[in-house]
């Protein structure tokens, strides 16, 4: 019997509305008791005081980029980033080389997994043929294979009719249809927020309307088919405003926000620093602000990394050409504790958006601290204080707006299935 | 005082402005001798690393180059060997390997010299970035009209045509704003870029004539006819017919006011083909007056002792 005793912690169970502080036993991968002065005699013990103690943080949305390019990430490093992170399951995009859209691919991808991430991972498969935008995939046979949700991600569907077509029959599959809500025609090549900052770089700009058009078609289409949609990365007061609307009629529609857009905005590339360039775009203040209000008011019900390795030599192309999308997975707690710093947020709510609601959305292990569930956890201090160096984490790539800068909040141990995989004195132990 | 590099109007202050402008007036006596040489620059290489194709702005600047006896040297990457890959990054250093003195650099993606300027030693001179910045086109609109007016505090300057895609509208906003003008710009709605009132401190019509009341400079930009007609205006024609300034519309502005263009003229477009030779318009003085402030941009970026590298300074 292999026993763990998470000692002292504030232990915050959002699925259990649980928030004191206590012990956590686990044993033989399954939760055993929580809460309370554990007396555990042959038990392996992590100091948990002065942390939180929840359950392992579930991404919503990464790229592992595995097959394909492994120059940028792969299975392995991304997993190994992802513990680190805290987060012990990562859903992955289908826009590998090639791309995942067969029950091969989504078999290959669970069985790297298996071999090489400390990380559950789950991939979610195209919801078109070749991300194309015109013939659906075989959605029974994947997610026989391990597919979880179905998205096109960055390639956009625009086409309405094949949009109907792919929310109408995910409904065989009772999973979620993840759309990435930009419409290109109004992007039109736009690669920084449309507003002053464009303006005054005489960039192309990428209007917040384009988002807000989207969803709003989106939201349309999933009323008349009664299908699960999952809007990722929201990021406009005007995609929001959609959204709530959408919920109070009922439609069934879940959504996320991405850490960056909740802190920053597109004044990060006043300097031409690509690694702020990102896609949906850094917004204003007032749209990051937006963001936040709807995180905490329970109109976005998760925050996803969208963990988006590029290499160096990427995103040393110019603005125009650099490919959009930074590294998440290390920094994401760190970074959205601001929301608790500020009072936005209580922990509970916020873990409840990193962990328990990211597992309902896609139906997986996790999220849930009771007894007898997968130990699946996360350790965290809140207050410890360190200096993000990306070239030190375990992603292949470095393309992080944080780079450099002094962060709050570090993920100490995390646990998958009642492994320590990550340590952060010792580093990735599994 | 003055910067390692010269990236745009916006690093620049009024004192600084003002240094360049009067170093041009210097400069521009040069250019009237018998013999338009002088030693300044000898033994000092000068780059123009040109990513988008150019004549006149390089030509000015080689000119620029030549009168002060740098050796200037021409590069024009072909624009498939940078798109993909091969970086813009490595086609400087390996310029800078060679030992040049200064670069002098345009892109067609706003940022890219100040991408370039990160990585090299040596001074980079923004010779147009994209839609963002063209500082040495404003500082020779602005000796130009300072020639002709005498001042340019207190000045009415309005800026006409394709203000979004323009980085000669943005520096000439910052340069003649730093230096006491009111700025104005008029376009058809589609090219007036989203919150250009706040983010630059102009204000922005759509109407010409309301644009044009009681101008003392009126500035025309080149429409660019393949990329724009049908996208952001129905046709040329209809460009012409409301924006193109000819002598009618002029009547509009100061009796006294003086006409402007950057280069190269869309003639009967932007600007009827009389006003492109003769007065009021001034744009072959703006072209005269190019080469000047070219000079005085080379000698005080350009002409500072060569950092650590062979040791003997001049």
């Amino acid at each position: 019997m292999t026993r763990i005793l998470v000692r002292g912690g504030r232990i915050l169970d959002p699925a259990a509305e649980l928030d004191a502080v206590g012990d956590l036993l686990l044993v033989d991968g399954r939760i055993a008791a929580v809460g309370g002065k554990l007396r555990v005699d042959d038990a392996q013990v992590i100091d948990a005081a002065g942390c939180w103690v929840a359950p392992g943080l579930v991404d919503l949305h990464s790229h592992l980029r595995e097959p394909g390019q492994e120059y940028k990430e792969n299975i392995g490093t991304g997993g190994r980033s992802a513990a680190a992170g805290g987060f012990t399951a990562v859903a992955c995009m289908a826009n590998t080389h090639p791309v995942n859209d067969d029950p091969a691919m989504t078999d290959y991808i669970i069985d790297r997994a298996k071999h090489d991430s400390p990380v559950r991972v789950y991939p979610v498969a195209a919801a078109t043929k070749g991300l194309e935008g015109k013939v659906m995939t075989e959605m029974a046979a994947l997610l026989a294979a391990g597919a979880v949700a179905f998205s096109d991600d960055g390639k956009t569907i625009m086409d309405s009719g094949v949009m109907r077509r792919v929310l109408e029959y995910s409904k065989l599959v009772e999973a979620p249809v993840i759309t990435h809500a930009e419409d290109r025609t109004l992007v039109a090549g736009g690669v920084v927020n449309e507003g002053p900052v464009s303006t005054r770089l005489g960039l192309p700009g990428n209007p917040a309307i384009a988002e807000e058009v989207h969803i709003s078609r989106d939201l349309a289409l999933a009323r008349i088919t009664r299908a699960h949609l999952h809007v990722a990365h929201v990021s406009t007061r005007g995609g929001i405003e959609q959204i709530r609307r959408a919920r109070e009629l009922g439609i069934h529609v879940t959504s996320e926000v991405a850490p960056h857009h909740l802190t920053l905005t597109d004044e990060a590339a006043l300097g031409f620093d690509t690694n702020a360039k990102v896609a949906p775009p850094l917004r204003s203040a007032e749209d990051r602000d937006a963001c936040r209000a709807a995180l905490a008011d329970g109109t976005i019900d998760a925050i996803a990394t969208d963990h988006a390795p590029h290499a160096l030599h990427e995103k040393e192309l110019d603005f125009r050409e650099a490919p959009p999308g930074m590294i998440g997975f290390e920094t994401a707690l760190a970074v959205v504790l601001d929301l608790v710093r500020r009072g936005e947020i209580t922990p509970l709510e916020l873990m409840r958006r990193l962990s328990t609601h990211p597992a309902r959305i896609l139906r997986v292990t996790g999220g849930s601290l009771a007894v007898g569930a997968v130990a699946d956890v996360v350790v965290a201090d809140p207050e410890r204080v360190w200096k993000y160096d990306p070239a030190k984490g375990y992603s292949k790539s470095v393309n992080s707006p944080w780079s450099g800068q002094t962060l709050t909040g570090r993920v100490t141990h995390t646990l998958v299935g009642g492994t320590l995989v990550y340590d952060v004195e010792r580093g990735i132990l599994a | 005082m003055i910067g390692r590099d010269l990236l745009g109007i916006e690093d620049l202050d009024r004192s600084e402005i003002e240094r360049l402008l009067d170093t041009a007036n210097h400069m521009r006596e040069i250019g009237e001798r018998e013999v338009k040489k002088v030693p300044t620059l000898r033994g000092r290489t000068i780059i123009n690393l040109f990513f988008e194709p150019s004549t006149r702005t390089r030509a000015s600047f080689e000119i620029a180059g030549k009168r002060l006896s740098a050796d200037v040297i021409n590069f024009s990457p072909s624009a498939s060997s940078t798109k993909k890959g091969e970086s813009i990054l490595d086609t400087a250093k390996t310029l800078e390997a060679m030992d040049a003195d200064a670069v002098i650099v345009r892109h067609e993606v706003s940022g890219v010299p100040r991408r370039i300027a990160e990585v090299l030693e040596a001074p980079v001179i923004n010779a147009g970035d994209g839609a963002h910045e063209h500082p040495t086109q404003a500082l020779l609109d602005c000796f130009t009209v300072r020639q002709v007016k005498g001042k340019i505090d207190g000045l009415t300057v309005t800026i006409v045509g394709d203000i979004l895609h323009s980085r000669v509208a943005r520096s000439n906003i910052l340069a003649f704003r730093k230096l006491g003008a009111e700025v104005r710009v008029a376009a058809p709605p589609t090219m007036i870029p989203p919150a250009i009132e706040e983010t630059f401190g102009v204000k922005a019509y759509t109407s010409l004539r309301e644009a044009l009341e009681g101008a003392d400079v009126v500035m025309a930009l080149r429409i660019q006819n393949e990329r724009l007609a049908g996208a952001f205006i129905p046709s040329v024609r209809e460009y012409s017919a409301t924006y193109g300034i000819d002598r009618a519309k002029l009547q509009y502005a100061k009796e006294d006011a003086i006409v402007m263009h950057p280069g190269p003229i869309n003639r009967g477009v932007e600007l009827s083909h009389d006003l492109a030779d003769h007065k009021p318009g001034v744009i072959l003085d703006q072209v005269r007056n190019g080469v000047a402030l070219r000079m005085a941009v080379l000698y005080l970026f350009a002409g500072r002792a060569p950092r650590q590298r062979g040791g003997d300074s001049a």
